[in-house]
């Protein structure tokens, strides 16, 4: 049977992920709520979300010995960072004072500076518009500028633009969407994007891994 | 391109079945909450909150089935309040399907657990309910301070110091309730609403006293408010969340259509 491993790290609440994964996948494909390191291997697909700061999440990556696997299944399968999954993926963030990353996708977590500066709220919470700068198979069916929803405070910045697959405006353009061969992340929750958000996570499941 | 404001229909539970009272007395029956919640993520609400008005330990249990039936069906951010005393009442909420926490008489018998919450599970899901009365006269500048327990406790805190306070403590968003203004239908209290928000970098949500759709837009526009939440008027369809989105965009406001 298909597997879809969500890595649990204790950082936030899986629940909302595995819900809208069963709800997309009809009860065809086995969804493991899990910080197993032999059944995130075995797994076909791999979901890496979470909420809360960096260096928490680095900590108990590292305590579940789960920046290694995350570090070799990374190469090869079709995998989804949501959130705070994404930034980790990233060399370093300025949260917490300055906090290493996995370092798996070059470049940088920034705070929403110019937000502040034009008296916008932080956390940016709430629906906002992505623009799909190229097609890509997580973008099927999913029309241009469809909205999805957003909290954080901090958000990547990639070494090399190329890797930007969706951006949002707050109010400068930032990336809501890396991807890099079999890698595909979201700052946004795909999970509590109503139709949208279901779509990609439909998507990623069909994904072979190939851009 | 830019964030849509948002609309929030908010549902008063009592025993596994949506109520609403107005001002707090009063309760008419309105319906199942799973029916009203698809209802309403069909008609494109932002987020739902859920608010558990008596908050007794048999309802807790009611309340955390009535979440996970409805974060299994509707998928947009969910809000649960009522009651949240303890970082076990919070992580059953999230455990159950919920994505947020609204805090209110807790934050004020003990502002630290606000603290200990954001730490635990990130300010992204500690929403502080702020419920405000007026407290100047007709003369003197506006001030308000804050009730706890449905409105029935003073508490003589500065209502504008109270929300900074939080949001410094680790609060992601503040719900503001004018007691004044709860189940009058005659608008947000907009000075408020405006003095708060304006005082805080988070998002405020602005609550009590919406009677026309006109009042949505006024909180917006008028009030500050990142969010609007509404009950009554959604509830007896008496207007639809597309109809309340429709009227705001055509006012020039960003939302979600």
């Amino acid at each position: 049977m298909h597997r879809v491993a969500v890595i649990d790290y204790g950082m936030g609440n899986l629940r909302s992920v595995s819900k809208a994964l069963e709800a997309v996948t009809d009860n065809q494909s086995q969804i493991l709520v899990t910080a197993d390191a032999e059944k995130i291997r075995s797994a076909d697909h791999i979901i890496f979300p979470g909420v809360g700061a960096i260096r928490d999440c680095m900590t108990e990556l590292k305590r579940l010995g789960l920046d290694r696997v995350i570090g070799d299944v990374v190469k090869h399968k079709p995998f989804l960072g949501i959130c705070l999954g994404m930034q980790s993926l990233l060399t370093r963030s300025q949260e917490n004072g300055g906090s290493a990353g996995l370092d798996i996708i070059d470049g940088e977590v920034v705070y929403f500076d110019s937000a502040i500066q034009q008296h916008l709220k932080v956390p940016h919470m709430g629906w906002n518009e992505v623009e799909q700068r190229y097609p890509h198979p997580l973008w099927r069916n999913i029309p241009q500028n469809s909205r999805f929803y957003f909290v954080h405070s901090f958000y990547v910045k990639p070494g090399n633009d190329d890797s930007i697959a969706g951006h949002s405006h707050y109010p400068l353009p930032f990336a809501a969407a890396l991807a890099k061969e079999n890698v595909f992340a979201v700052q946004f929750h795909p999970e509590k994007s109503q139709h949208a958000g279901l779509q990609l996570l439909k998507n990623f499941i069909n994904w072979d891994g190939q851009s | 391109m830019a964030l849509a404001k948002r609309i929030i229909p908010c549902l008063d539970v009592d025993a596994g079945r949506v109520v609403k009272g107005v001002q707090f007395v009063d309760i008419r029956d309105a319906g199942d909450p799973v029916e009203i919640a698809k209802r309403y993520d069909e008609q494109g609400a932002d987020e739902l909150t859920f608010l558990d008005i008596t908050a007794t330990a048999d309802n807790r249990d009611t309340m955390e089935d009535v979440v996970r039936a409805v974060a299994s069906q509707v998928f947009i951010p969910l809000t649960v309040g009522g009651g949240i005393r303890s970082v076990a009442d919070i992580r059953r909420m999230l455990n159950a399907g919920a994505d947020k926490v609204g805090i209110n008489s807790a934050a004020v018998t003990n502002p630290d657990f606000v603290r200990e919450a954001a730490e635990k599970f990130g300010s992204q899901c500690i929403v502080v309910a702020i419920d405000a009365k007026r407290v100047s006269t007709e003369d003197e500048q506006p001030r308000w301070e804050i009730f706890t327990h449905g409105g029935r406790n003073a508490t003589g805190i500065d209502a504008i110091e109270w929300a900074k306070k939080m949001v410094a403590l680790g609060a992601g968003e503040l719900l503001l309730t004018s007691m004044d203004r709860d189940g009058t239908r005659s608008g947000f209290d907009l000075e408020l609403t405006r003095a708060v928000s304006d005082a805080v970098s988070v998002p405020v949500i602005a609550s009590g006293g919406v009677g026309k759709l006109q009042d949505l837009i006024d909180g917006i526009k008028l009030g500050h408010a990142d969010a609007v939440l509404a009950a009554s008027i959604f509830h007896f369809g008496e207007h639809t969340i597309a109809e309340a989105k429709q009227q705001m965009a055509e006012q020039g406001i960003e939302v979600r259509l």
